[in-house]
């Protein structure tokens, strides 16, 4: 199995058992691709494999599909990197279709419309749960700069309902002015 | 039309989404609740749930979820193509530049400001999501509209999280289960 010739067919049939078989997002997904195709297949080194990750996390857009689309171009081209992604997102495009199509008759259900309701709670307690985690490893970096953004960005969004697009160039350019200052300031 | 405004809005998802499916939900909210009028905030937070739930990608079943409900089969591949096509151009490009622009200080300084942006946006979306989930769609927020039943299944969720980390999943489907039970059980 390791080491094989990278092929088209395998490389769809990859992406795709792992996007249909993957609970939970992107973080759950790019790991399974790196064991995939750096472990089993062979096609990428680890060391690649981590890079690509890194690309795929600071790119916008799911992280799953820019994982697939840089896995795939980089063991078969530009060709690679569209049947990738096309394995990736033809799952969620059937398996949610038939969901929304049932959506109105699952709504109306007691059952799950209880349930439902009910799960909302434990949604905001996964999403609760990684907002935790990831502003965590934001204070103890112990810099100003970060901390400051974060709490800004929220009162702007959450409290005075300014446009997310606007937040996220501010902060991009923020962070560029911080990095430029502090390069000034141990550059002379 | 429909189509069309279906592609841009969540082309402008794709476009914008930084730091994963979770940090995409505040930017379909702004495109489908806000923007456009295609889903109530209640019907939003379904989607979060069935995005969660479902495997694959949580951006592209969000994609998949409200084209189907907005304009059937059609819709639900022109919303994922939306959001597919932003990370197809602009991780193409990436993964030429990447090498050449690795250590520069300006690229890490544009992803420094970012990363607590993409955390701020994300506790926004829990925020609005856990007082659905406590307080109802509509309701004001106010002692005597509490759900304290959900109350408890996210106070109970969110320990269970923290304290021995299971699968995501496994907490939703286990509130849900334990809150639908309580409620019909208990209250009729």
């Amino acid at each position: 199995m390791k080491n094989q010739q990278p092929r088209l067919l395998t490389l769809f049939l990859s992406v795709f058992k792992i996007s249909a078989f993957t609970f939970g997002g992107g973080y759950v997904i790019v790991p399974l691709m790196r064991k995939r195709f750096a472990e089993d297949l062979g096609w990428v080194q680890q060391e690649e494999m981590l890079d690509m990750i890194a690309i795929a996390q600071s790119a916008p857009g799911p992280i799953a599909v820019n994982t697939s689309i840089l896995l795939g171009y980089r063991v078969l081209g530009l060709k690679g990197a569209l049947v990738s992604v096309l394995g990736t997102a033809l799952p969620p495009l059937i398996v949610l279709s038939v969901i929304s199509y049932f959506y109105q008759a699952f709504r109306q259900n007691q059952w799950i419309a209880a349930l439902m309701n009910a799960m909302r709670a434990g949604v905001a307690a996964v999403i609760v749960d990684v907002v935790w985690t990831m502003a965590g490893n934001i204070f103890r970096k112990r810099q100003a700069t970060p901390v400051l953004l974060m709490l800004a960005a929220f009162a702007a969004v959450w409290l005075f309902k300014v446009n997310i697009i606007l937040v996220l160039l501010a902060c991009g350019l923020l962070g560029l002015m911080d990095a430029w200052l502090r390069s000034r300031r141990e550059g002379v | 039309m429909t189509l069309l405004t279906l592609f841009w809005a969540f082309f402008q998802v794709g476009l914008f989404a930084f730091g994963g499916g979770l940090a995409a939900l505040p930017l379909i909210r702004q495109q489908v609740v806000v923007i456009h009028p295609w889903l109530d905030m209640a019907a939003f937070t379904d989607l979060v749930t069935i995005a969660e739930m479902t495997p694959g990608p949580i951006a592209l079943n969000a994609s998949t979820f409200v084209g189907t409900q907005v304009a059937g089969l059609p819709g639900a591949v022109v919303a994922t193509l939306g959001c597919i096509t932003p990370s197809l151009i602009i991780v193409l490009i990436l993964a030429r530049v990447y090498r050449a622009w690795r250590d520069k200080a300006a690229f890490q300084g544009v992803l420094s400001g970012l990363r607590p942006a993409a955390v701020a946006l994300i506790a926004s979306a829990g925020m609005s999501i856990l007082i659905l989930a406590l307080f109802g769609p509509g309701a004001r927020i106010a002692l005597e509209a509490m759900d304290w039943v959900a109350l408890g299944c996210f106070a109970l969720a969110l320990l269970v999280l923290r304290k021995w980390k299971p699968s995501p999943i496994l907490v939703m489907v286990g509130a849900g289960v334990l809150g639908a039970a309580v409620k019909l059980l208990l209250f009729g």
